[in-house]
């Protein structure tokens, strides 16, 4: 598989060191002859100086062969430009961007953008995921922070609502130590069905409990 | 477009293509908005010039929409860089579905590609290099 990298600054560079490392063949595009330099010292990547939104440093880059292009530099329009040109020029089948303003996003997959991805969604998504977290409080960290105590409120809509416990395939490393159902703490058993509102006790390793989460409640943990 | 004075153009960038284009237009009777990132861009225009002056770079959407794209006859994408005036272009035919879409576009090689995306470019260095030959070819027959 062949890969296109265009772009600058640390994204570039770190994108480009993750590719190499895993022996991905990769090119990359730089806008200057300094950062060409220090990228390819740093990252041992074959790097090109130029503006790869022209379609002969895409050509010289090897874009007849690539598998993808990634667009990663700071203005859309310069990314949209690498894609088109990649796309419908140089038949690259898969092509990413790096989108700043979120209402892009739909604008470039309608101009055959493979996939446009938008920084700023992406991280606003997450802060209002959290926001929306209020069923999980975690309660403490044992174990020097490896193991983790929290309470999770099971919603109306949770996929483990209904459920006799023996069908939950919770994660190895993940356990239910209680369930609190009105005023009242159970021990849970193989038979104890799970209901909306309940409030459950979840001790989890650190590398179980998001799957644990998501098994219980349905939803992504940030 | 035939009948200018009551049609409605948006032009993008406010350099000497795009104040020109302003000031000719608006003489002409025609509804004209310009849209420049920088403000201090406005300057340029001339005094001949009436219509409106939007702020803001027009790659956002946001921003064709403060200028009322969605009801102008005609953009004019007129700035200095063509990744810009070929964005531009293609948004507002696709998302604000104006009926007539100008860009300017200085490399041809680019040029070429966008004419099969259905963008109507204009390239200066065509349009040079055309003019050129063709006094070439003048001075040729006097001699």
């Amino acid at each position: 598989m062949k890969v296109i990298l265009a772009g600058s600054g640390k994204i570039l560079y770190y994108l480009a060191r993750q590719f190499s490392r895993r022996g991905v063949d990769v090119r990359v595009v730089a806008p200057s002859e300094d950062e060409a330099r220090e990228l390819s010292r740093r990252t041992g990547a074959t790097v090109l100086a130029g503006d790869a939104t022209d379609p002969r440093v895409l050509l010289e880059a090897g874009a007849w062969r690539a598998h993808t292009v990634l667009a990663l530099l700071p203005n859309d329009e310069d990314n949209l430009a690498i894609c088109q040109i990649a796309g419908r020029m140089y038949r690259v089948p898969r092509t990413i961007a790096l989108v700043n303003d979120p209402e892009n996003e739909e604008v470039f997959q309608r101009f055959q953008v493979t996939t446009a991805i938008s920084a700023t969604r992406i991280l606003s998504l997450i802060i209002e995921e959290q926001a929306g977290f209020e069923e999980i409080a975690r309660m403490m960290a044992v174990g020097d922070g490896s193991v983790s105590v929290s309470e999770v409120l099971l919603r109306e809509d949770a996929p483990a609502v209904g459920l006799p416990l023996k069908k939950l395939t919770l994660p190895e490393e993940a356990l239910l130590g209680g369930i609190i159902r009105g005023d009242r703490v159970m021990i849970p058993k193989g038979g104890t069905h799970l209901q909306a509102g309940d409030r459950l006790i979840l001790i989890a390793a650190r590398a179980s409990l998001e799957t644990a989460l998501r098994l219980l409640t349905g939803e992504e943990s940030s | 477009m035939t009948k200018k004075g009551s049609s409605s153009v948006v032009i993008v960038g406010c350099g000497r293509l795009g104040a020109l284009l302003a000031g000719e237009l608006s003489r002409e009777g025609a509804r004209v908005v310009v849209v420049d990132r920088v403000e201090a861009a406005f300057a340029q225009l001339d005094a001949g010039f009436s219509g409106f002056r939007v702020t803001g770079d027009a790659v956002e959407q946001r921003v064709l929409h403060l200028a009322n794209l969605e009801r102008a006859d005609c953009l004019m994408a007129t700035t200095e860089k063509d990744t810009v005036n070929l964005m531009v272009a293609q948004v507002a035919k696709t998302v604000f579905a104006v009926p007539r879409v100008l860009a300017r576009v200085y490399d041809p090689a680019r040029e070429e590609m966008y004419r099969t995306l259905g963008v109507e470019t204009i390239s200066p260095t065509r349009l040079s290099a055309g003019e050129f030959m063709r006094r070439f070819a003048g001075e040729e027959r006097r001699s």
